[in-house]
């Protein structure tokens, strides 16, 4: 009984079925272990989880610089940037916006840094679904590829605050 | 009435009394820090409730009942007291249980159970004010630098010390045990998946002390703000152990359930204890997986803290969700339940109460949360799950679907064996596990398929108006959420049916002093 002192010789090896159950769960575990760096190294969506030390006030001085010098335009309030192809590009996190909203290109590479100038954010790009965490004083970085053109929507998913449900951002990707 | 004969065990006469029905013997020190654990527990569980139904309706877009401000921080409430308050302090309930009925000795100090007692109580109460007020809309996390009052730091530190003196009181009833040789051999399966529990938690309460006292102090002006990765690592510490708390003590419930309700016993103990084992030692490390897609961790940490430790851990699970049903398989078998493949499940005591609990928080744990645990703690996956409602949907399966409902199962014994009462409306004791059991697992689906569409979890509004941007998601994420609604108020029914049902049993039950309860 599981309530009451077990019987002298119950430091037995297990037999039976479950014998057989525990090793199919361990050889699933295993194979799972395995898994786990084939999909990091064969998969095509990962993060290597690169990553600088930074300060909210030097992140904002990077992205400001950034937005000065690829300034095209302005939506909804909210600058619209094109970088060149291949270049850094810049992403502030900040209660409740994401800043500049971004104009991309098609199949080009962009390192994209990412980091919140106040509290935890949650970096949301729908409707693809990737989600990241942005914390204060980690520049983030994100290798992205755009594959296909259209209006994305950056949001938020990590509480940050009273209107952490308007905190929404832009990425143009154009062909 | 205490049985004239003094019960087996260390005990002095007058502090101890023979459990009619088990034959187990009952300390009465310990018998009143179990009740005065178990209400508070239950106080919890209503409060936590309250929110549970709130925020069920809130997110179901066609009823968007709460405005954004009191949906925040009825969220935090709810995190906290379903979370911590109802689940630690039945934990600390089950301890006092274990450590001294199934040892057959004395609670060690009663001095230490009234200071352990007190300052969880005091703790949790100047937390909920503190939420309540206004001043701390931060969510269970409280993710440094998003700041909350002092109080709601200072609340959860004297809660999780009085916690912290609870389990050390239980080490010492093990220990008294042991010197006063009231048991012979090895301790019982359910005491040994006690003291699993009981060395997690001192693992995840040391790591929450590290995470929330220096947070504390910067609520107060008196640090720097903590750095907010050091943070969600050591937050993590304690974030995910004490689940892994609630693990073991729900295994051990399973255990103890399985016994009570048919008599079932571990096959190979050395098979489960070894389970028990895995816990303690892997369960740490495994929750990196909260950091899949954190800046700061490299991937290759990131990999094999979560895969290597995760699965050994998940193992254990595994041969616990293989074990439990095997016992009461053998145990049904032997009763004459034998035809064919699930003739015992069939023939099970579906009517009791404590075993539809135990038999469907096995099932909803297993298949619901442990599925979908294991995906999301891929690094891949994690990356279209992280913060998503999926998140949620997991964890609705394990602690809910699993935690709470096999403790349910277990209040249908603790009422008449400790409080020694018993339920009235036995006809709803019995239907309730089912409707609380169904409502939880349409709220983990709800969630689930909702959060696979990119919907995020602690987000007041999913249409996003008056953003400066806007996109709302498709159509069936919606069906998905009104799933979770449904389930939600289904789920609610349940949950105030049972706390109805125990309130009235505690206090207006018949009384079943002198003789066995009455068999379910």
């Amino acid at each position: 009984m599981s309530i009451h002192q077990p019987p002298d010789d119950w430091f037995q090896a297990p037999h039976g079925p479950e014998r057989v159950w525990i090793g199919l769960a361990l050889a699933w575990c295993l194979i799972l272990f395995l898994m786990m760096p084939y999909w990091h190294f064969r998969g095509k969506q990962n993060s290597t989880g690169e990553a600088y030390r930074t300060t909210p006030a030097e992140f904002a001085e990077r992205v400001n610089r950034f937005i000065d010098a690829n300034k095209v335009g302005e939506e909804n309030g909210v600058p619209l940037v094109e970088p060149a192809p291949g270049s850094d590009i810049y992403l502030a996190a900040q209660m409740w916006r994401w800043y500049p909203a971004l104009k991309l290109k098609k199949d080009q590479t962009y390192r994209l840094h990412v980091s919140s100038l106040d509290v935890q954010h949650g970096f949301s790009l729908q409707p693809m679904n990737m989600n990241f965490q942005i914390l204060p004083g980690y520049d983030h970085v994100l290798t992205v590829t755009p594959t296909q053109s259209g209006d994305y929507l950056i949001i938020c998913n990590e509480f940050c605050g009273i209107n952490h449900h308007l905190m929404t951002g832009r990425i143009r990707v154009e062909g | 009435m205490t049985s004239l004969a003094l019960p087996v065990g260390n005990f002095r006469t007058g502090e101890a009394r023979t459990c009619d029905t088990t034959g187990l013997p009952v300390c009465l020190h310990a018998q009143r820090f179990i009740k005065l654990n178990a209400v508070c527990a239950v106080v919890a569980l209503l409060v936590g409730a309250i929110g549970a139904i709130l925020l069920g309706l809130t997110r179901w877009p066609a009823v968007h009942l709460l405005p954004a401000d009191w949906y925040y921080r009825v969220l935090t409430l709810h995190g906290i007291n379903m979370l911590i308050f109802w689940i630690i302090f039945l934990e600390i309930a089950i301890l006092y249980f274990a450590g001294t009925t199934l040892l057959k000795t004395r609670l060690a100090s009663t001095k230490l159970a009234w200071t352990s007692f007190l300052l969880m109580a005091v703790g949790a109460v100047l937390t909920n004010i503190t939420i309540l007020q206004g001043t701390a809309d931060v969510m269970m996390t409280s993710y440094a630098p998003l700041q909350a009052h002092s109080n709601f730091y200072l609340g959860m530190i004297l809660f999780a010390v009085g916690a912290l003196l609870g389990v050390g009181n239980f080490f010492a009833c093990v220990w008294i045990a042991r010197r006063d040789k009231t048991y012979q051999g090895s301790m019982p399966l359910v005491a040994f998946g006690a003291l699993a529990a009981a060395i997690i938690a001192v693992v995840a309460i040391l790591h929450g002390a590290i995470a929330l006292v220096p947070t504390w102090l910067w609520s107060l002006g008196l640090m720097d703000a903590p750095d907010a990765g050091w943070y969600r690592l050591l937050w993590w510490g304690i974030g995910h152990q004490s689940q892994q708390i609630n693990v073991c003590a729900m295994v051990s419930t399973w255990y103890l359930l399985a016994t009570l309700t048919v008599g079932a016993k571990p096959l190979n103990q050395l098979v489960c204890r070894s389970a028990f084992v895995l816990y303690v030692l892997f369960i740490n490390i495994a929750s990196a997986h909260h950091l899949l897609v954190d800046p700061g961790v490299s991937a290759g940490w990131k990999i094999w803290n979560t895969s290597y430790a995760m699965y050994l851990a998940v193992l254990a699970s595994m041969i616990h969700g293989f074990t439990v049903p095997a016992a009461v398989e053998v145990a049904q078998r032997k009763k004459g339940h034998d035809r064919g493949l699930f003739g015992w499940l069939v023939k099970a005591p579906w009517a009791n109460p404590g075993f539809s609990a135990f038999f469907l928080s096995l099932i909803i744990f297993g298949f619901i949360g442990g599925i979908t645990g294991v995906t999301l703690g891929t690094q891949q996956i994690n990356i279209i799950a992280h913060n998503t409602l999926r998140i949620p949907g997991h964890f609705h399966a394990t602690v809910v679907g699993g935690t709470s409902l096999a403790f349910m199962g277990l209040c249908y014994y603790v009422v008449p064996l400790i409080f020694r009462r018993e339920y009235a409306a036995r006809a709803l004791c019995r239907l309730q596990p089912y409707l609380f059991g169904i409502g939880i697992v349409l709220v983990s689906i709800g969630m689930s398929f909702a959060g696979s569409y990119g919907v995020p979890r602690r987000h007041w509004d999913v249409e996003f108006s008056g953003a400066p941007f806007a996109k709302g998601f498709d159509s069936g994420a919606h069906v998905m959420l009104g799933l979770m609604g449904i389930g939600a108020v289904l789920a609610f029914v349940g949950l105030l049916t049972f706390i109805l049902l125990t309130v009235h049993a505690v206090f207006l039950g018949k009384r079943n002093e002198g003789r066995a309860m009455t068999a379910w």
